[in-house]
């Protein structure tokens, strides 16, 4: 029994060994076709990320035609229309299909890396989540060369979007095709946190994490928070634009205001959940090049933490001309403002570690610190529009334009710029070239300033934003001609970066860590997919420069996991505070089903978006079948024995259950999203009761109900089907399995006549969702209901199967654990909506 | 005083402890935003909003005092006995030190932020 004793890692024979075998358990998948089924982040990173900046330079392309139509007055290079669907998608593209996609590319390429990590705990859900982006954007992108993309402006503003004949199929595509892309960040977010939380090496506990870990761990959990919003407010509006029902339609009750709220408190936060991650690659950067650590580690801590919170209480900012009484606007200008100083904290962070040490001017650094001088002009002008009487003057013109202009790119896309050039020789070997890097850094930074800060002053002079050409002769057209110049040594700057790329294969091979950095990640070595070659023991945050013999030993697999004998891939699962190793955690390898998944459940959402009922219907079966067939074949796979040697004496388990477990933690997070997108509908039904004097509306036919029985009824069956999924885990715990499959069979049957009987109340009551708001939001809350408790009723019964099969047992309980909490939160949602749509009526009367 | 002290030391640290400040600054915020615009909703354009001041004063206490409390936990705990900044090694003293000094920044910013939430309910006085 080899794992028994520790391996002799002196004896380079054995080392060579260990190395074959780790070898082949992560070899890629060769072939034309099969290359595709790689679900390991160094592959699935890669793609994400080119596919990101592929949306990049397309969304870029489609600005360029927009400067080039407003260069001159008067032009007629494109129609209205067509100028309409640019800045749509230039928008939406940017926004969705680049900014969010690169975070989640580049954290699934680097966070295993910076964590010691062979790989993230869910490696397939990452190969998912990159199929989904790739079928949305193809999708959302691809349809602007049939004449059909969305036209009503990136944020989708009813009525007019709301309103089949003024708007074409564009607005479904947008609402469909992106909801998709949402689920794929969500996908993204779950997998990020657990990697943070679950997934770190011995003895990095919590104070010694890379900071870039801290900021994707504070950005994953803002998207839990700010898409489910969002997605419920696409759900709304689908069901105005499918079936009719009245949700932002103010002649029947309904209120556009709701989507502005839904939208931006999904959008403000995006703001800095695009930001974030991008300040993350800084401060990676900035330590390697000022030669020491970076000052103020908790300070770092303060400004993430704080600015993912108050970005929250940012998002009617955005909604300052709508109306709102002046103490609203207050509250959120007051926030608006607060949010200054974390932001301003870790500037001053980045600049006081940079005087403290010895700088050493890379072309990464340059990128960084031409990316901070922008953003803090962007900052600035947003301290401005924060002060809601300022923001009535600049409102829908070009300084707001500009400032947005001025914080994405300069949060955003220059410090992409920097980690592009600062983390190239990691991911290929080879450096990119220095004298091209700052020849396009120049082009980029005098490019970006001609073209946008003239768009201040043609805002302060009235230029409204959105306007597909203006008038010669008011004074707007030198400085439209000026934003034009500037766009276009932007855009040459960037081909520049391109030229850059290209001739990458070309040159010679780098060393290894070539800026001679100090964090976890340059250990990584191109040639090999196995992450690392030993998981380390880490003492301190730069251990590459604190640690002696560090990189040595790293390398002869003197730490854990040197080998993998059972011929599995494995990854260390440890402790959330302090990164105890808890469990050696076997992960799936090369497969279809990702791919498959994201396909057949992209088929339901671009088949709806025209019409096709049957075949979204039957895609949305094989979706099902795909994603039970993966769970089935693919997790809480009984091991072939109870512990195994780490290596240093640590024997550990090869599987968990609860709250130990990643998979546990996974669904406490999904349904963490999935509590935020239900408390928005919730938050949408108690909005109409503030804009109405009367809500619900007075009794007639079609407006009442859904009366008090049906409701309780359907609560009584919820709080069953839950107790019995409860009682049947610890039956299952306590080896009395027959009673664990009784109960879980009731539970299957009350979940399902719960749902039922939640549809009974509107159904009996005649409430008719096409006629006002009242009935049509009490719907939509039986619905979400319903759904669930079909998804439940599948989990039950999948846990039953699993059961019979002999891959359920009291020891290994995985799947009725994570039902149960699934169960948890179904519970506390029928509780609310049933209460809810039950007695709020007669409360309110 | 001194007991209080210890036994705040004494607390255990966790990653919640460490949301709980700016969850508090949410809550407030939450609270006053929704209470003004349920106010303002059914009172009309021009109603008074003593109630609504009244109502933001109490709670700013309530916040302010739930987040000076979690301050002074976490000021005790970044004092425990051990080595100064930058709490950077593996130990269980530095983990605990540095939670708590972020903690207590988080309390600074939330204790900052709340106060800034409140000063609307100064200047207005109807719901315009």
């Amino acid at each position: 029994m080899r794992a028994e004793r520790s391996p002799d890692q002196d004896d380079p024979h054995v080392r060579a060994a260990q190395e074959a075998r780790l070898r082949e358990v992560w070899a890629p998948p060769r072939g034309f076709f099969l290359r595709w089924t790689d679900v390991n982040n160094t592959a699935v990173g890669v793609w994400y990320t080119l596919t990101a900046i592929a949306m990049l330079l397309f969304a870029g392309c489609l600005a360029l035609v927009i400067r080039a139509q407003l260069a001159f007055p008067g032009s007629e290079l494109v129609s209205a229309s067509t100028f309409n669907q640019l800045f749509t998608l230039h928008g939406s593209v940017m926004m969705f299909l680049f900014a969010v996609p690169i975070f989640e590319a580049v954290s699934i390429l680097l966070l295993p890396q910076l964590l010691g990590a062979r790989d993230l705990p869910f490696p397939r859900l990452s190969a998912f989540g990159y199929w989904s982006f790739v079928v949305g954007s193809v999708f959302v992108a691809g349809s602007i060369f049939f004449d059909a993309a969305p036209d009503g402006g990136w944020f989708m503003y009813p009525p007019l979007t709301t309103e089949p004949t003024r708007t074409g199929i564009g607005a479904d595509i947008w609402m469909l095709g992106l909801s998709f892309i949402e689920v794929a960040a969500i996908a993204a977010a779950i997998e990020l946190i657990v990697g943070v939380l679950k997934c770190r090496p011995p003895g990095m506990r919590l104070n010694l994490m890379p900071l870039y870990a801290w900021y994707v761990l504070v950005v994953a959990v803002m998207i839990l928070f700010a898409f489910p919003p969002l997605i419920a407010g696409d759900v709304l509006f689908e069901l105005e634009r499918l079936l009719d029902w009245p949700f932002f339609d103010a002649s029947r009750g309904g209120d556009p205001l709701l989507w502005q709220h839904l939208f931006w408190i999904f959008g403000h936060p995006e703001v800095y959940i695009i930001f974030l991650p991008s300040v993350a690659l800084f401060a990676m950067i900035v330590p390697t090049f000022a030669r020491r650590h970076l000052l103020g580690y908790p300070w770092i801590v303060l400004a993430a933490v704080g600015t993912g919170f108050l970005s929250f209480g940012l998002w009617v900012h955005h909604m300052f001309t709508t109306g709102l009484p002046s103490i609203s606007l207050a509250f959120f200008s007051a926030a608006s403002e607060a949010v200054v100083i974390p932001t301003g904290v870790q500037i001053f962070v980045f600049i006081a570690t940079l005087w403290a040490g010895r700088v050493i001017w890379s072309t990464p650094l340059l990128f960084g610190a031409g990316a901070l001088a922008i953003f803090v002009v962007g900052g600035l002008t947003g301290v401005m529009v924060a002060i809601a009487p300022f923001d009535w003057q600049a409102h829908d013109t070009y300084f707001i334009v500009a400032h947005l202009h001025y914080v994405l790119i300069g949060g955003a896309v220059l410090p992409l710029f920097a980690g592009l050039y600062y983390y190239w020789p990691m991911v290929t070997g080879k450096k990119l070239s220095d004298r091209l890097g700052r020849l396009a850094f120049w082009m980029i930074f005098v490019g970006f300033n001609v073209a946008f800060f003239p768009m201040h002053i043609a805002g302060l002079a009235g230029m409204p934003r959105r306007v597909f050409t203006y008038p010669e002769g008011i004074g707007l057209d030198l400085l439209n001609l000026l934003s034009s110049v500037g766009a276009f040594v932007l855009a040459a700057g960037i081909a520049v970066v391109l030229v850059d790329l290209m001739l990458s294969p070309r040159r010679a091979r780098c060393a290894r860590n070539p800026w001679n950095a100090g964090t976890l990640e340059w250990l990584a070595r191109p040639e090999e997919s196995w992450g690392v070659r030993s998981v380390p023991l880490v003492e301190s945050r730069y251990p590459l420069w604190d640690q002696p013999g560090f990189v040595a030993r790293h390398d002869e697999g003197r730490f854990f996991l040197p080998d993998a004998e059972e011929g599995k891939r494995e990854l260390m699962i440890s402790s959330v505070l302090d990164a105890k190793p808890l469990q050696v955690g076997r992960i799936g390898g090369p497969t279809a089903t990702p791919l498959l998944a994201a396909l057949t459940l992209g088929g339901v959402f671009i088949l709806t978006t025209f019409h096709l009922w049957l075949a979204a219907a039957v895609s949305g079966v094989l979706a099902l079948g795909v994603i039970l067939w993966w769970l089935w074949t693919g997790t809480s796979i009984v091991p072939e024995k109870e512990t195994k040697h780490a290596g240093h004496g640590v024997v550990l388990p090869l599987y968990s259950s609860g709250p130990v477990s990643p998979g546990w933690w996974a669904m406490f997070i999904t349904m963490t999203a999935d509590a935020t997108a239900f408390a928005s509908l919730v938050f949408g039904y108690f909005f109409y009761f503030t804009v109405h004097a009367e809500f619900p509306p007075a009794a007639a036919p079609g407006l009442t109900g859904p009366g008090v029985f049906w409701p309780m009824a359907a609560l009584g069956l919820f709080v069953l089907g839950w107790a019995a999924t409860v009682g049947a885990r610890e039956a299952n715990a306590r080896a009395r399995v027959g009673a664990a499959r009784a109960l879980l069979t009731l539970a299957a049957a009350a979940t399902f006549a719960g749902g039922l009987a939640g549809l009974a109340g509107p159904w009996s009551s005649g409430l008719a969702p096409t006629a006002h708001v009242y009935p049509a939001i009490v719907w939509v809350l039986a619905i979400w209901m319903a759904a669930h408790a079909a998804i439940g009723v599948i989990m039950q019964l999948y846990v039953l199967a699993r059961s019979a099969a002999g891959r359920l047992t009291p020891v290994y309980d995985g799947d009725a654990r994570n039902v149960a909490l699934y169960m948890h939160f179904v519970a506390i949602s029928a509780a609310v909506t049933f209460a809810v749509i039950a007695f709020f009526p007669e409360l309110a009367a | 005083m001194s007991a209080l002290y210890e036994r705040a030391q004494r607390m255990r640290s966790t990653l919640w402890a460490l949301i709980l400040p700016p969850t508090i600054w949410a809550a407030h915020f939450l609270f006053c935003y929704v209470f003004a615009a349920l106010y303002c909703a059914k009172a009309g354009t021009f109603a008074p909003l003593g109630v609504v001041r009244a109502a933001i004063a109490l709670a700013t206490a309530a916040a302010l005092g739930v987040v000076l409390a979690a301050g002074f936990v976490a000021w005790a705990k970044s004092r425990i006995p051990g080595d100064p900044p930058p709490h950077d090694e593996s130990t269980d003293e530095d983990r605990v030190r540095f939670l708590a000094t972020a903690t207590l920044l988080l309390a600074a910013l939330s204790f900052v932020a709340i106060v800034f939430t409140a000063i609307p309910a100064l200047m207005f006085e109807d719901c315009r």
